[in-house]
């Protein structure tokens, strides 16, 4: 990579140390966040007339065994203006929980569900966070790597 | 005719509302769809979408899964367009792995992607309209998706699972004499779109049903992520096959048909005109397909040919391997999407660098959109919610996984 995509020097500009590390792998940019920057980072790339991140495509839950973190959270934002795409990855530990993002995208309701429900990440803030595809009474989080394949 | 801004008074005998059940299995859900609302005589006070009937667990399978073993899994997603699911799984695939296909690979998955658009289109319009109460036009689209299905059955052997493309090209080449029928069916198929118009364009009953019903503004379509003709409808230019071209998109003249005020009747406008732009995009397809192979040429991935396998020892080895062992992938993350009949159709493949992904997330546009039907159906009437639930098109393999 030559210069610096546009996004990762304001977000470095504006928030220093919570931009923790920028992957480039296959022509995609990744900027791996702190998990506390999550929310105000979310609202400035949406805000920001630079940015215009204005529709966010997907969130993922990802759970790990044995490692320094236990969660990832992988965002996929969509810039309509701009015609790009940006990935957010944040890292949690064993508490999994992080800042909901549906004060700046409602359609991270869902989203956000489904990561509680199949992974188990909780989302402070969020405003009905239940389990979505799974039944209510449910025992567990099907997506996570010690889940028990053989009952 | 409402509006869900206008006051609803409470109900003049009782006061109260009704919360009634509709779904998981009512006709016009589209499958597995729960709708708990709540009525205030035949004013829908409420409504809460309940998914996760149709769960089959697809993201946890496909860890313990080749890459090519997860192929025929996708097209139990949108089991309406499956190509074009198998389409965006295998181009996730060869993004991570860095592998390159042949062009006539590229035009034949242009093709298949645009006829698992016609078709999943017409059959949207089709049972779209019954759900109203216009059961011919469902007759009519039902005859045309039947000569699509003929099409599709000459290309991949089945109807509807159709598990076409492979990670690095094809099952196989097209079969002779496909190319003269699908020329046929690009010149008759224009003139069946007219004919649906006829039926419903300019239909009284039909404006009735679908002007003003189920509106969206663009700002609130962005903001609940919607993609695909429930956006465009509201005047948001935005088309995967045109913003980020994949499969060659990039050398074929189309329009991306765009509505204006985002209601049920818009949505209906531009799948109509998508259709006739497919037909487009078939026609140039058609014409200009380029000849040669339709595999890559990287033996750890791509199967060799069948009539190798059967005569030589190496190629039998070499099937076996790939068939039981897959190929690793590099350690990386990638998202690939395609334009879905419904939407944004995105794969997120997390490898470790095992021939299995860490992690696959599916960002399904159907699981999106029926985010949106509380805020275009509420203040609406209940006869308006099933206009609503048909206009977004959802479908709930994709939604649930």
């Amino acid at each position: 990579m030559g210069t610096e995509p546009l996004e990762v020097v304001k977000v470095r500009e504006k928030f220093g140390a919570a931009l923790k590390e920028v992957v480039y792998f296959r022509g995609e940019e990744t900027l791996v966040l702190e998990p506390s920057g999550i929310r105000p980072i979310c609202a400035f790339l949406k805000s920001d007339p630079e940015m215009s991140f204005n529709l966010l495509l997907d969130i993922a839950g990802i759970h790990f065994l044995e490692r320094e973190y236990s969660y990832e959270v992988i965002y996929h934002l969509l810039s309509l203006a701009r015609k790009r795409r940006l990935r957010l990855r944040v890292r949690l530990g064993e508490e999994g929980e992080i800042d909901s993002v549906v004060p700046v995208w409602r359609t991270a309701d869902w989203h956000e569900r489904e990561a509680f429900d199949l992974v188990g990440i909780r989302f402070k803030g969020h405003p009905d966070l239940r389990r979505i595809l799974m039944p209510e009474d449910f025992v567990g989080h099907p997506l996570r790597k010690d889940f028990p394949l053989e009952q | 005719m409402s509006h869900p801004e206008e006051k609803i008074a409470p109900d003049p005998v009782t006061g109260e509302t009704v919360t009634i059940n509709m779904g998981p299995s009512h006709p016009s859900t589209h499958g597995v769809l729960r709708l708990v609302v709540e009525l205030d005589g035949e004013v829908v006070r409420k409504v809460v979408p309940h998914v996760g009937y149709l769960h089959r667990g697809m993201e946890k399978i496909a860890e313990s899964m080749t890459y090519h073993q997860f192929i025929p899994y996708t097209d139990r997603l949108d089991y309406l367009a499956p190509l074009s699911n198998n389409v965006a799984f295998v181009l996730a695939v060869e993004k991570l792995i860095g592998l390159e296909v042949p062009p006539r690979c590229r035009a034949i998955r242009v093709i298949c992607c645009e006829i698992a658009r016609i078709s999943a289109h017409l059959l949207w319009l089709g049972t779209g309209a019954l759900d109203l109460g216009a059961a011919t036009v469902f007759f009519h689209t039902f005859r045309e998706r039947e000569t699509l299905y003929n099409l599709i059955e000459m290309i991949t052997g089945t109807r509807l699972t159709t598990s076409y493309p492979r990670v690095g090209g094809l099952a196989r080449d097209l079969p002779d004499g496909l190319i003269p029928q699908l020329a046929e069916f690009i010149k008759t198929f224009p003139q069946k779109v007219d004919e649906y118009e006829t039926l419903l364009t300019r239909n009284r009953i039909w404006l009735k049903r679908t002007q003003n019903i189920g509106k969206i503004s663009a700002a609130d379509a962005v903001d609940f992520g919607l993609t695909g003709p429930n956006l465009r409808a509201c005047g948001v230019e935005y088309d995967v096959r045109k913003a980020f071209p994949y499969s060659g998109y990039e050398q074929y003249d189309f329009e991306i048909p765009l509505g204006g005020v985002g209601d049920a009747y818009d949505r209906y406008l531009v799948r109509i005109e998508e259709m006739r732009q497919s037909v487009r995009i078939l026609r140039q397809a058609v014409a200009s397909l380029p000849a040669g192979p339709v595999n890559a040429d990287d033996p750890k991935v791509v199967l060799p040919p069948k009539k190798k396998v059967v005569t030589s020892m190496e190629e039998l080895i070499h099937q076996f391997i790939i068939v039981t062992e897959g190929f690793p992938a590099p350690t990386g993350e990638v998202y690939h999407a395609v334009e879905a009949p419904k939407g944004e159709l995105g794969f997120y493949v997390k490898s470790e660098g095992s021939k299995s992904p860490y992690r696959l997330k599916i960002r399904s546009p159907s699981f999106v959109s029926l985010q949106a039907v509380p805020l275009m159906a509420e203040g609406g009437m209940v006869s308006d919610l099933i206009a609503v639930v048909a206009s977004l098109d959802p479908v709930m393999g994709e939604v649930d996984r």
